[in-house]
């Protein structure tokens, strides 16, 4: 039987950060699981610059992102393992961890943190129309493929979804020598940073069109045709507007999803309406003495707020290794209006202040945050130029709270 | 000369293979996909039905009663996943009572033991189902199986019993001669004493080559939405709304893997070669999905695909000599019920037609086991410890969503009948059948094949020849 | 007639207006200045590709440009960087190949393949 304070479960943005954070704030005993052959998770496929703007204040490779956080974990001597999955968690802070060396192994931990990720929403998933041939996959996939092996899913590419990874894939794809044809996006406006537009679509003048998705895809092998059609304002495609653009690959850019399969199959565990489970404002669930953070808990537009959200995650379960700290007070915390979600979902009667972070549902120029408790505005905040594509950010003060949740709104007025 | 060409390996042909293989036989399987039960045999609703449905007095019901009796034990011997969960189906409307009592009264000249539920008792088996239920109609001895192990298991133990499969080999051509049959493929050319035509979709054309027929087969598509395991119970048992002469309906069913389906549609084609699903028919299985179980969770759908029925013109199993030929029989229009009836189409073709045409002398030596699949996820902390001790690829986890192992991805690889296909691996192992369908695993599974096959990574198919997964190699250097 | 542009200096990703007399609006900080003013007299991007280690069966490593190069000069990098190769061990920040187009620029290695 292995004891350990404190084991984190996944080693990219998230995890490391929490593992470093965590050390730093008086845990030494960690142990921290990777599934994969690295450190770093997914930031290693994303060799595009951009990362740590906000972190380091200057441009980074994800490659090189995920190193500087590296080299801190080592430098603490923070144990890890790689290639190594974790199978189950339990209510009472079991993790069985497997891998070829060891076999399967129970670990007894004082506190879980997992930093799981996301995984990309499929074809299958959004349900594809059309023929089932190969030459369909997500963006995440053909990235893996292409900036760690060095080969191409397609050199006559359709593009469907304009998410992030789909913007930087149509400028990488472009780069190493295949043609993207378009990028087709149901919605009226792109999921992705504007940045993205810029510099992976315009900068090779790559059409993106909005308010299109493919209505066919034809291939007896595999892809040959894609049909694109415009859809209506309730996101119907519009008959009589298909048209047949030749290709040999299609590829999907709509969505990640939080990974939380290790949650679902514990129990107990209430997820919100982004598919990521309830947590408090130290990052805790509803069970005691489990944290999450990053991409498992909310899929972030920046690396930079996995790393800070690892961070916070980090402390807080420090605190309650270190301090026993427990809350048992906790006050729901809703979102509404125009708001898609929020996080957290809870805030510790105790708290002074509450970090909240969310998402709009759609682009919107200008509306107003309003912060209650039952019929008291706790604060009032103007907000423009909110898109979808980004996470906004902020905190409010908390005083003198009664029993009754915390209501947050986004509102044109 | 070969003793018996079959042609097709689906389940069908599978069966047949394994069933002669109790015998000193010369059998060859031609399969013209790339992997055994790829096609209608691979996309059905993977449900033993115990036979209170067919018309009574046809081979179907003969033939479904008889087999869905012999299934526990095959799944035994052939290490199948199956469960008798049973099967309800569902009364939601006064004016379907005396398709109900039509019903239960077949059920009884078919001989199948069916008991009528009362909406109380239905709720209490199925908590999800809708409320407006008046009653069910419940068959006990039906179940679920895995199909794709289910054809796969066969043919290997066919295999490992003396029966030569070839995969890829498609027939172009039969001439019929005195007392046998010269098969032309597109590898090419052997005779045979008697063909066993199982060719499914095809098995019109395969028994025209030789003799005028009168009758055909129709392709009839049936587009499915398959959900992930996330949410446990929503249904425990296959749900079926009360048939109609389109078939039977739209259902609401678990698989063995834990995963729940809905559908089929049913349209018949001219195609026998479109698969591809529409965004209208799915529409309208989720409509009368959720007139079954009314909360189902449609944000866990992790995959949409069709398979076609091979429809008989005759409206009943097309079993026994090809015209004149008593040595070239067919087993076609193998439709619905056809996966319950096939362990007793297999014994039926063997012992009441081969038998007929050859001798049948039993082997000394015959194996009814393969060797036991080890599935990491079933297994417990102390014996998965013991597995990766002697082998430490049973530790190492490449699936995340299936929980499997990279020592199952090799077990298969070295079995008689490997897979050669991303979806032959995903088939057998589940890799790449969860939610994130393949995003994490296809690497480890591409590199594998690659390796076993000594192909590029550019050549490994995602399932037939031409269905590579990837284009191209860049940055190559010198003479890569 | 003004210039619009989308800055790309950070996620914000600010919609800045430049008129006829070169008044910049529209940006949140001063970068978004800077990069519209460069934006229309040499616009500039980092190039990120990869590079193959010959010593690793399908195996590449990140790369890439150590500074900003003209848009105009992207195709013609990547020309550079598709002739190269490596072998692991690789190092972030080992400098693959030394100024290649002659503008101060080299090729540098992002990512440790051990």
């Amino acid at each position: 039987m292995i004891k350990k304070d404190l084991v984190v479960i996944g080693g990219g943005a998230g995890g490391l950060a929490a593992a470093i954070s965590a050390y730093d704030n008086g845990v030494k005993d960690i142990l921290l699981l990777e599934r994969e052959d690295h450190l770093g998770g997914i930031l290693d496929q994303c060799i595009h610059n951009g990362f740590g703007l906000t972190t380091f204040k200057e441009e980074l490779t994800g490659p090189e992102y995920a190193d500087r956080f590296i080299k801190e974990l080592k430098k603490r001597n923070i144990e890890y393992k790689l290639l190594t999955q974790v199978s189950k968690i339990t209510k009472n802070k079991e993790v069985f961890y497997s891998n070829s060396d060891e076999g399967f192994v129970k670990v007894e931990a004082k506190a879980i943190i997992l930093a799981t990720g996301s995984y990309e929403r499929t074809p299958g998933a959004i349900m594809v129309p059309g023929d089932r041939c190969s030459g369909v996959t997500t963006a995440g996939t053909a990235q893996k493929i292409l900036n760690t092996t060095g080969y191409l899913v397609g050199k006559k590419v359709v593009i469907l979804g304009s998410g992030d990874i789909g913007l930087i894939m149509a400028r990488r794809l472009t780069l190493e020598g295949a043609k993207v044809i378009c990028v087709a996006e149901i919605m009226p406006f792109s999921n992705g940073l504007n940045r993205n537009i810029v510099q992976c679509l315009q900068d090779f003048n790559i059409p993106l069109y909005l308010s299109t998705t493919v209505s066919n895809v034809i291939g007896k092998n595999r892809v040959e045709k894609v049909e694109l059609s415009s859809v209506d304002e309730n996101l119907k495609v519009i008959p009589g507007t298909a048209r047949e653009i030749e290709c040999d690959c299609l590829i999907l850019s709509v969505g990640l999803l939080p990974q939380t399969t290790l949650l679902e199959e514990m129990g107990g565990v209430k997820f919100e309406r982004n598919r990521g489970p309830s947590v408090d404002n130290n990052f805790e669930l509803q069970i005691p003495g489990i944290f999450t953070c990053g991409n498992c808990l909310h899929v972030h537009d920046l690396v930079d707020f996995v790393s800070q959200e690892g961070l916070a995650a980090g402390k807080s379960a420090a605190e309650y290794i270190v301090n026993n700290k427990e809350e048992k007070d906790k006050l729901p915390v809703t979102a509404g209006g125009l708001m898609g979600y929020v996080v957290p979902n809870y805030v510790n009667k105790s708290a002074e202040e509450l970090n909240f972070k969310f998402r709009v549902r759609k682009p919107t120029e200008k509306a107003f945050l309003y912060i209650t408790q039952g019929d008291r505005l706790l604060k009032k905040q103007v907000l423009t130029l909110l898109l979808p594509s980004i996470m906004v950010e902020g905190k409010v003060k908390l005083t003198d709270l009664t029993n009754e949740p915390i209501e947050m709104r986004v509102d044109y007025e | 000369m070969k003793d018996i060409i079959i042609i097709g390996a689906g389940v069908t042909g599978a069966l047949i293979a394994r069933e002669l293989s109790k015998y000193n036989l010369d059998v060859l399987v031609l399969e013209k996909e790339s992997d055994v039960g790829n096609v209608t045999s691979s996309a059905n609703s993977a449900i033993i039905h115990s036979g209170y449905d067919p018309k009574p007095g046809t081979l179907k019901a003969k033939l479904n009663v008889k087999g869905a009796a012999l299934y526990p034990a095959l799944c035994d011997e052939l290490d199948v996943s199956y469960s008798m969960c049973g099967t309800l189906t569902i009364i939601d409307d006064e004016s379907q009572w005396p398709i109900f009592k039509e019903l239960l009264e077949r059920s009884k000249e078919n001989g199948v033991e069916m008991l009528s539920l009362s909406k109380e008792e239905l709720l209490k088996l199925e908590p999800n189902i809708t409320p407006n239920a008046l009653g069910a109609l419940y068959a006990k001895k039906a179940g679920i199986v895995n199909p794709f192990e289910l054809v796969v298991n066969a043919m290997e133990n066919a295999v490992d019993n003396g029966v030569t499969l070839h995969i890829n080999e498609g027939v172009n051509d039969i001439k019929a001669k005195d007392n046998y049959f010269i098969v032309k493929t597109n590898k090419g050319e052997y005779e045979t004493k008697v063909v066993i035509n199982a060719a499914g979709l095809y098995s019109d054309k395969i028994a025209s080559m030789v003799n005028d027929i009168d009758w055909h087969i129709i392709p009839r598509k049936g587009e499915y939405i398959l959900l992930d395991h996330r949410t446990a119970g929503l249904v425990r048992r296959p749900i079926f709304p009360l048939p109609s002469e389109k078939g039977k309906g739209i259902l609401v069913a678990p698989t063995t893997s834990g995963n729940y389906y809905l559908g089929p549609s049913s349209e018949p084609q001219e195609e026998r070669d479109d698969y591809s699903t529409d965004s209208l028919t799915l529409g309208n299985i989720k409509t009368n999905a959720s007139r079954l179980v009314p909360n189902i969770p449609y944000g866990d759908t992790i995959r949409v695909f069709a398979g076609l029925r091979a429809t008989p013109s005759t409206h009943d199993f097309i079993i026994g000599p090809n015209g004149k030929y008593d040595n070239f029989i067919n087993v076609a229009g193998i439709e619905s019920p056809g996966l319950a009836s096939s362990p007793a189409i297999a014994q039926y073709v063997v012992h009441d037609f081969v038998e007929k045409v050859l001798p049948l002398n039993k082997k000394d030596n015959f194996n009814p086991h393969i060797r036991k699949h080890i599935k990491i996820k079933l297994l417990n902390e102390e014996e998965r410890n013991k597995l990766v001790k002697e082998n430490p690829d049973y530790g190492r986890i490449v699936c995340n969503c299936e929980q499997v192992s990279l020592g199952e991805l090799k077990d298969v690889l070295n079995r008689s009948v490997p897979p050669h296909s991303v979806k032959g691996m995903k088939r057998r192992t589940r890799a790449g059948f969860g939610r994130c369908q393949g995003g994490y695993c296809l690497g480890t599974v591409s590199f594998l094949l690659a390796e076993k096959y000594g192909i590029e990574l550019t050549e490994v198919n995602y399932d037939n020849e031409g269905s590579n997964l990837i284009i191209e190699k860049i940055k190559k250097v010198n003479n890569d | 007639m003004n210039k619009e542009f989308t800055c790309i200096v950070c996620p914000r990703g600010c919609h800045i207006t430049v008129d006829e007399q070169n008044n910049v609006s529209g940006n949140f900080c001063p970068r978004g200045k800077n990069y519209v003013l460069k934006e229309m007299s040499a616009p500039e991007r980092t190039l990120t590709s990869s590079i193959r280690i010959t010593n690793r069966k399908n195996c590449v490593v990140s790369v890439k440009t150590s500074k900003p190069i003209p848009k105009g000069k992207i195709f013609e990098m990547m020309e550079v960087v598709n002739s190269l190769h490596a072998e692991a061990p690789v190092h972030v920040g080992d400098v693959v190949l030394h100024n290649p187009l002659g503008i101060d620029t080299d090729i540098v290695i992002t990512k440790n393949i051990l």
